[in-house]
């Protein structure tokens, strides 16, 4: 355990370091490409000023909202579609074919429709999380083995039992890779609208690199791609990692 | 003497009363009769085994019988009610575990007793472990379903039919995927649960030896249309050796009257 956290360290030291080497050989100008220690001072003051907070606390507060409320009607759409053939039909082929839209595309609508307001940051996550999910639960459920269904039949279970107890848990690996995908997809999606989408109501991460840019700060631009690469590491770390260990310890399927 | 030998119905009353059960399967290209006037009594604490080529629908009619699925034609009866729906009081078995992978062989034994009758928490948990013991796989209560080998996968299948105290087990090929040894032990298994607990156990297979070994009677099914040929009573003494020369004697026999169905099926 400690050899692997070694290892880790010491590779990240590597890259910092190279980049460090890169930046002193003044190939490129300092403008296009500072070196780690003033994008280092920039995530300093910004932390001590508060900015990288409040814009965290914005983004995060829009992602767990929108990505919620993508799992909250994905779920039983996904379910839906996978019991009822005429669903399958109808919602399924709607969903494959909006999944395959890259969620940057629905900005503009949502200008058009909300104007520049947190309604339309919601409406581009929950777009980017909705069809994804439900064509993972959809899928999640169709590759459950018959026979579980049956022998649970067998025992005397129905109806809503056999969903609660049978047929969500039997599928909880897919559900869970598909609850991954939506959330890089909402991730990615929210980062799009904030980057474009410059509203009043909050300032998020997005908004923060977008001025960066304007402002020419490269030091803020790759200081704030590193948080939010930090953050999606630490989610999918502290949220999805424990419940991935528990399905393998279960499952008996692959080692991390 | 073996041969067509039709067994009495004992004097005690049916569990299990099948009337003239016909089923056919219809798919797009295909109308296959899987069974045809299937007619058969059970009686209480018997065990029957089911012996068949593929296809002769031996494993449908468990179905039937466990209420999984309905016959287009005929009537099945356990304790004198009509059969139109799956139940506690007949659990079926089959040739994979079916174990659920998300419970350990605990919960898995515990969903079973739960779905079944009106126990509390702790008398489920004894329930349980008493039956986890009786297949000799109690200290791995904790385990997870990988973790076992396909044998103890099979055992713990069977604590789960029998905790909720059926009084009726549908065994669909249950040993069809365990290696010879393993088999072995657990036809020793099943007879000493057996006796012990007088379920009425019918017991699909298409493996003869296994059919003498372990039934009070031994029907013979030949297929397209599944249909019962011939009976044989097994009045060997239990517990039965797989092994033993008198049990290879009906082997032979059975297999004997066996293959000439499926000849006549190749040669007409």
């Amino acid at each position: 355990m400690i050899a692997r956290w070694l290892a880790a360290s010491l590779f990240f030291v590597g890259l910092v370091a190279a980049w460090h080497l890169l930046v002193a050989t003044h190939i490129w100008s300092p403008l296009l490409l500072p070196s780690p220690l003033s994008v280092f001072d920039y995530l300093r003051a910004a932390a001590q000023d508060g900015t990288l907070w409040e814009a965290t606390v914005v983004t995060v507060r829009r992602l767990l909202i929108g990505y919620g409320l993508g799992i909250l009607a994905g779920l039983p759409l996904g379910l839906l579609t996978a019991s009822s053939r005429w669903c399958h039909d109808t919602i399924g082929i709607l969903a494959l074919g909006l999944q395959t839209l890259p969620s940057v595309c629905w900005v503009p609508l949502a200008l058009l429709w909300f104007g520049q307001t947190e309604a339309a940051m919601l409406f581009v996550v929950v777009m980017g999380t909705l069809w994804s999910l439900i064509i993972a639960t959809d899928n999640g459920v169709r590759t459950i083995p018959p026979i579980y269904s049956r022998a649970a039949r067998s025992m005397g279970s129905t109806g809503l039992h056999t969903w609660t107890h049978v047929v969500l848990p039997a599928a909880l690996p897919f559900l869970l890779s598909g609850m991954k995908q939506g959330w890089a997809f909402a991730w990615r999606s929210l980062m799009a609208a904030e980057i474009y989408v410059t509203i009043l109501s909050g300032f998020g991460l997005g908004q923060l690199l977008h001025y960066g840019r304007e402002l020419h700060a490269m030091d803020q631009v790759i200081g704030v791609i590193l948080l939010i690469i930090f953050i999606g590491l630490a989610v999918d770390k502290s949220l999805f990692a424990p419940i991935e260990r528990f399905l393998h310890r279960r499952w008996g399927t692959g080692r991390t | 003497m073996l041969a067509g030998e039709h067994l009495t119905i004992p004097s005690q009353a049916s569990k299990l009363v099948l009337e003239h059960v016909s089923k056919w399967f219809k798919t797009s290209s295909l109308n296959v009769h899987a069974l045809d006037d299937v007619t058969l009594r059970i009686a209480e604490g018997e065990f029957v085994c089911l012996v068949g080529p593929s296809g002769c629908g031996k494993s449908t009619l468990l179905n039937i019988i466990a209420g999984l699925e309905r016959p287009d034609h005929g009537i099945v009866r356990a304790d004198g009610q009509v059969v139109d729906e799956p139940g506690p009081h007949r659990l079926m078995m089959f040739q994979e575990a079916a174990l659920f992978p998300w419970l350990t062989v605990l919960g898995n034994v515990l969903f079973a007793l739960k779905l079944s009758n009106g126990l509390r928490t702790g008398e489920r948990r004894e329930q349980a472990e008493y039956f986890l013991e009786l297949v000799g796989l109690k200290r791995f209560m904790h385990s997870n379903i990988h973790e076992l080998s396909g044998g103890m996968k099979q055992r713990v299948a069977l604590a789960r039919a029998l905790a909720p105290n059926p009084s009726v087990l549908l065994m669909d090929e249950p040993f069809g995927a365990l290696d010879a040894l393993t088999r072995e032990q657990l036809y020793g298994d099943i007879q000493r649960i057996w006796s012990q607990h007088r379920k009425t156990i019918v017991f699909v297979t298409h493996n003869v030896r296994e059919a003498v070994c372990l039934g009070d009677r031994v029907i013979l099914f030949s297929p397209h249309p599944g249909r019962i040929r011939e009976e044989f009573a097994i009045p060997l003494p239990r517990p039965r050796d797989i092994n033993s020369v008198d049990l290879a004697r009906y082997a032979t026999e059975i297999t004997r009257v066996l293959k000439g169905y499926v000849q006549s099926e190749v040669a007409g």
